[in-house]
């Protein structure tokens, strides 16, 4: 909404500085965007007159203007189609400074010396419009500023006005806020139409729709048409909006004005000379004045004419066939009042937001649909000649009244921290156009039918601590002793989890939760149950994630295209998968995964080295033990989506999937164009944290010496070795101190498919030294278990 | 030997010995000297034995001559030795001399992303001030995201919100949620008042990823509801947490809003920390930030969860995080906190 000053000021006498018009502005919630000052930019352009239009010698396009600038004639050179002698047009003089500090000075043009420049209204910082120099006034005198003959002077406010406040969409609504803040008063001269008939001549409107027409107003008047005024251009220009003819501009005045959004048929052309609105069939068709031919529903409300053609989709855009042209003669003004979300529900479907469905959405005010239907006509006779036929039709069969609302003072201040008394409330309520009955501690407040968001007490509290300023609230705080702040457990969790995976070198990631089908079929992970986005903007966004890894893989992939293949990223977020039966929403869970790719830097110490997957099992078993897992261990896995087969480990905790560590599977990884080694891992964190977990107490720390012993087993290579150490652990019982796998050796001497383990394990005793005999017992136990349990022989 | 004849072979033990000292070049001179002076056979050590053979009342000053020609010996070898021995450490500190300017190794921390930096930062404040923290989830109903919030269906205010909906159950009631408000409903239904929770997450817009833009964000929002909860303790809450967050210098600035969930609305915003007002770029020269909305709860939403209005009261009040990050970390392009690049990330 864009509300120029000198119009406001029709409304209220505000004098204030344009800045502190804004800070009121801005105070009473109507936020000022931006502060403009149309013609601050432009200096030393005047109005002169083309006398003479001559060709350039050397130029087709290009052609000479001599022109009297009031205080003398000179020629410039122009290359604008549009100029003829007799025109009238802005002349930026020499020196002359235009919008983006563009200074005019003497050149030579095609060898012919221009003394200065016409303007398009585009040069003028007036819109885009470029195709021809601005044509000025006839009678506008030569030598004046332009910036005073084009109302340049002004100061605009553009305006954010939200969805709640549709009088602030109108000029006056906004001067009533200003004549509030100001202490002004503020004039509105809102004449009802004279007399009101059932038909004006032979047109008649039927609504059949009531419910979504409350009321329709109509008036018919012949007119001459052709441009409007200048001042009517200019106010247009500077809200924003393009002059189109005398009639249309009238409209369009009007709507700027009130915020009533009019339309005006040509009623030549409209068949049978009336109006039916009615809802449109499914499917029904009409072509909207923009050319587009539009698709209904039954939801839509249409204007038709008498024989039910549509003219126009009710409150939205208005059709081509009974638009009016330079050949009308006679036209039918409607000014109707439309239920608000059947118009927000149409333009929505439609993709159609117009200035006027802007307004009837947020619900203008049904008691000012014939005044503004008046103030339109008055209009027509003055800038269109015309003559209107007597009557106006009014169809209002239920006229809606003003809210009565019951204030309590005290309420009021009970919400708002303040201590007004009654009084002083209905004095702050009353420049708005709220009228309150009452003297005692509780009043009525009879809300204004343009405000349609005051209806409750509430509604009312609002509007005080508008008016009071909310910078004159005192600032507390809630002062209640029992509220304590704390973190949850698991919230707690959370954050030990990326610590740990911090301090293991992984980068967090966040990346977006929402992916295409690809991301899932280049890792492999096509086979996750998918929930899909109904309306997303594109492919590369149209499902949820069903887990981290592809995004992260991606992610991966996307550093090993700018330069950086070494990377251990992480991410913790939300993944999706469809509902459980019954359920509505899909199911979430929060998932911890990480992804290390490329070398291990260990230059200039060391050789670089691959990362492997025991990079990755080593962070997994941090997190053990920062949660103190009491029961989790790694299973080969072969199954695993996106995974190497014989490269990777369920994770178990208490018996149940965690998730999966291990490489990323072949095709994926050259799906993904990583050239490196790609280890990676994701876990559920519920299952993970769910886990059951040793207590948190210190247990004794032996003073006495540790025995070690070294044994190394040749065993078959499908024997995990976490299986060997689980035996050794066993055996050794309350004894074990540690269980360590220093060393791997394959060799033919083995035998094929046998692996030899070697592990040192440690003895100790919390109250004695352990003697010779006892820990001789103790290994021989470790060796009889270990050739038991897995078929392993002791290498000697 | 006369009593005067041990001292004197005792005070030239010493003198011999402080010659050969001198003289010695080495560590292992300096040992032998030591074993040669004060050893078993050692010509102190023969005047000691000899001490038996002088008169009583001699001995005790042969032994005292003893005793200071041996730890005036001592004494000297003692000095030589560090003399000598610090040209041997040099030596040998020079061989050991490693540069440490060459870098750590196998340890490399990680790097939190900006938004759980500032997310954590949030939560702590707020937990600092008295708020749990709640949360619920990205996938939300129709109720929970707007009808609950007193935005009715139609209603224009959905349209300042374009939502992405989900293909489950009926058209447009499954969506991604568009604000984290649906938590303060989840959170009036399963717990009465008194109620002060913040609840931080993931949100969800029609968006394209792209340098000004995200599908995806994330806001903080607060819930207070409570007897006696007035709009001046929504405004020195905000005050006080733009105090604890941003330090004393930066003030809170309200002006009114809209907002279907609450009334009276606002919003809200803190002087710029870059200009401390002044008028900068990052403010557009206003010295004001603009951070959020809030306002006291609409007596609609505490219909639809069941809270008696006239008993209870209540604020909220939301922000962005994301935009908080770029603000305080001067992020120019949303896309650098969404595509995982390292060279983005390890900045922080």
């Amino acid at each position: 909404m864009r509300a120029p000053l000198s119009w406001i000021r029709e409304f209220t006498p505000v004098e204030a500085a344009p800045a502190d018009v804004a800070d009121a502005l801005n105070q009473l919630g109507l936020e000022v965007e931006e502060i403009d000052e149309p013609g601050r930019e432009i200096n030393g352009v005047i109005v002169a007159k083309i006398l003479d239009v001559v060709p350039h010698p050397d130029a087709d396009r290009i052609r000479l203007a001599d022109i009297d600038y009031g205080d003398g004639q000179l020629r410039v050179v122009c290359g604008a189609p549009n100029i003829e002698p007799g025109m009238v047009v802005p002349y930026a003089r020499l020196g002359a400074v235009l919008p983006g500090d563009f200074k005019i000075e003497r050149r030579k043009i095609r060898g012919v010396v221009s003394e200065g420049m016409l303007c398009s209204p585009r040069e003028l910082g007036l819109g885009d419009d470029h195709g021809g120099i601005l044509a000025l006034a006839p009678d506008a005198p030569l030598g004046a500023d332009v910036r005073e003959v084009l109302g340049l002077d002004d100061v605009v406010f553009h305006l954010a006005i939200t969805p709640n406040r549709p009088d602030a969409m109108g000029i006056t609504g906004v001067a009533r806020e200003i004549a509030a803040a100001f202490g002004l008063p503020f004039t509105l001269a809102a004449e009802e139409p004279a007399s009101v008939v059932d038909a004006i001549g032979e047109s008649r409107v039927v609504v059949e729709a009531r419910d979504r027409c409350p009321r329709f107003v109509a008036m018919t008047a012949t007119v001459t048409m052709g441009p409007s005024p200048d001042w009517m251009q200019q106010r247009l220009r500077l809200a924003g909006m393009r002059p189109i003819s005398n009639v249309v501009d009238v409209t369009n005045y009007v709507m700027l004005e009130r915020c009533r959004p009019l339309h005006a048929f040509d009623l030549g052309r409209l068949a049978g000379k009336g109006i039916v609105v009615r809802l449109a069939t499914a499917g029904e068709q009409m072509e909207t004045l923009d050319g587009v031919v539009r698709t209904l529903t039954n939801e839509d409300l249409l204007i038709c004419d008498a024989t039910g053609v549509p003219q126009g989709i009710a409150g939205i855009m208005g059709g081509a066939d009974a638009e009016v042209s330079d050949s009308t003669t006679e036209i039918l003004l409607e000014s109707a009042y439309f239920e608000p979300t059947g118009i927000a529900r149409s333009a929505k479907r439609i993709g159609l937001r117009s200035e006027a469905s802007a307004r009837f959405e947020r619900g203008i005010d049904p008691n000012g649909t014939a005044s503004g239907a008046q103030r339109a006509m008055d209009l027509f006779a003055e800038v269109a000649g015309a003559q209107p036929a007597a009557g106006t039709i009014d169809e209002y069969p239920a006229p809606v009244t003003r809210p009565r609302i019951s204030v309590r003072s005290a309420r009021v201040n009970a919400l708002l921290g303040t201590e007004l008394d009654a009084t002083a409330m209905q004095a702050l309520l009353t420049p708005l156009g709220v009228e309150t009955e009452g003297t005692g501690a509780d009043f009525v407040a009879v809300a204004p039918t343009f405000r349609p968001d005051l209806q409750r007490e509430i509604d009312v509290v609002e509007e005080v601590a508008r008016r009071v300023g909310l910078q004159n609230i005192p600032r507390t705080v809630p002062s209640n002793p029992a509220k304590t702040g704390s973190l949850t457990p698991e919230q707690r969790e959370r954050r030990a989890i990326a610590d740990v995976l911090v301090g293991a070198g992984y980068d967090e990631a966040y990346t977006l939760p929402l992916l295409a089908p690809a991301d899932l079929t280049r890792t492999g992970t096509e086979g996750f149950g998918v929930v899909e986005v109904e309306n997303p903007l594109r492919a590369e966004e149209s499902i949820l994630r069903p887990a981290l890894l592809p995004g992260l893989l991606r992610a991966a992939a996307f550093n090993a295209a700018h330069g950086t293949s070494d990377v251990a990223l992480f991410e913790l977020g939300t993944v999706f998968a469809p509902p459980p039966l019954g359920e509505p929403l899909p199911r979430e869970s929060l998932s911890c995964a990480m992804v290390r790719t490329g070398s291990v830097r260990r230059a200039p110490h060391e050789p670089d080295r691959p990362v492997t997957t025991a990079d990755v099992v080593a962070v997994v078993e941090a997190l053990a033990a920062e949660l103190r897992l009491a029961d989790w261990r790694l299973e080969a896995v072969g199954d695993a989506l996106g995974f190497h087969p014989t490269r990777a480990a369920a994770v178990i905790v208490d018996g149940q999937r965690a998730g999966v560590v291990g490489e990323v599977a072949e095709h994926a990884r050259r799906a993904l164009d990583l050239a490196v080694p790609v280890v990676v891992c994701e876990l559920d964190v519920a299952v993970l944290a769910g886990g059951r977990r040793r207590p948190r107490r210190a247990s004794l720390v032996s003073r006495f010496p540790a025995s070690s012993i070294d044994l190394a087993f040749v065993v078959a290579d499908t024997v995990p070795a976490t299986a060997v150490r689980e035996t050794l652990r066993a055996a050794a019982g309350a004894m074990g101190e540690q269980v360590e796998l220093f060393d791997i050796f394959r060799a033919e001497s083995l035998g094929p498919g046998r692996v030899s383990l070697a592990f040192t394990c440690s003895f100790r005793a919390p109250d004695r030294t352990l003697t010779d005999a006892e820990v001789a017992t103790l290994r021989q136990a470790a060796i009889d278990a270990v050739v038991a349990a897995h078929g392993a022989e002791l290498r000697a | 030997m006369s009593r005067d004849e041990l001292i004197e072979r005792a005070s030239d033990a010493h003198s011999d010995a402080a010659a050969e000292i001198a003289a010695a070049s080495t560590l292992d001179d300096l040992t032998d000297i030591d074993r040669r002076y004060l050893g078993k056979g050692s010509p102190l050590n023969t005047v000691r034995e000899a001490i038996k053979t002088v008169d009583g009342p001699d001995r005790a000053a042969v032994g005292q001559a003893v005793s200071a020609a041996r730890a005036l010996i001592e004494e000297t070898i003692a000095a030589r030795r560090d003399a000598l021995s610090a040209g041997d450490r040099e030596a040998a500190l020079d061989a050991e001399r490693l540069d440490l300017t060459i870098g750590g190794r196998d340890y490399r921390r990680g790097h939190l992303h900006p938004v759980t930096r500032i997310w954590r930062e949030l939560e702590d404040v707020f937990v600092g001030l008295g708020y749990k923290v709640a949360e619920g989830p990205e996938v939300e109903l129709d109720w929970y995201n707007f009808e609950a919030l007193n935005f009715p269906p139609g209603h224009p205010a959905r349209a300042m919100q374009d939502t992405l909906y989900v293909r489950l159950g009926e058209p447009e009631q499954v969506l991604l949620r568009t604000h984290t408000s649906p938590v303060q409903i989840r959170v009036m239904e399963s717990q009465r008042p008194p109620i002060y929770s913040v609840m931080p997450g993931r949100v969800f817009r029609r968006d394209t990823l792209d340098a000004r833009h995200s599908p995806v964000f994330h806001q903080i929002e607060g819930l207070a509801v409570d007897e006696g909860i007035t709009l001046g303790d929504l405004l020195g809450t905000i005050e006080a947490f733009i105090h604890a967050l941003f330090g004393p210098n930066i003030s809170a600035r309200f002006l009114p809003s809209f907002f279907p969930f609450t009334e009276p609305s606002v919003e809200f915003a803190a002087t710029c920390v870059f200009c401390e007002g002044e008028g900068c770029t990052v403010c557009s020269k206003t010295g004001w930030v603009e951070l959020g909305g809030a306002g006291m709860v609409d007596p609609n939403v505490f219909a639809a969860v069941d809270i008696d209005p006239e008993r209870y009261s209540g604020f909220a009040f939301g922000f962005g995080i994301d935009r908080l990050v770029q603000l305080l970390y001067g992020v120019d392009h949303v896309k650098n906190l969404w595509d995982g690049d390292v060279r983005f990330l390890r900045q922080f």
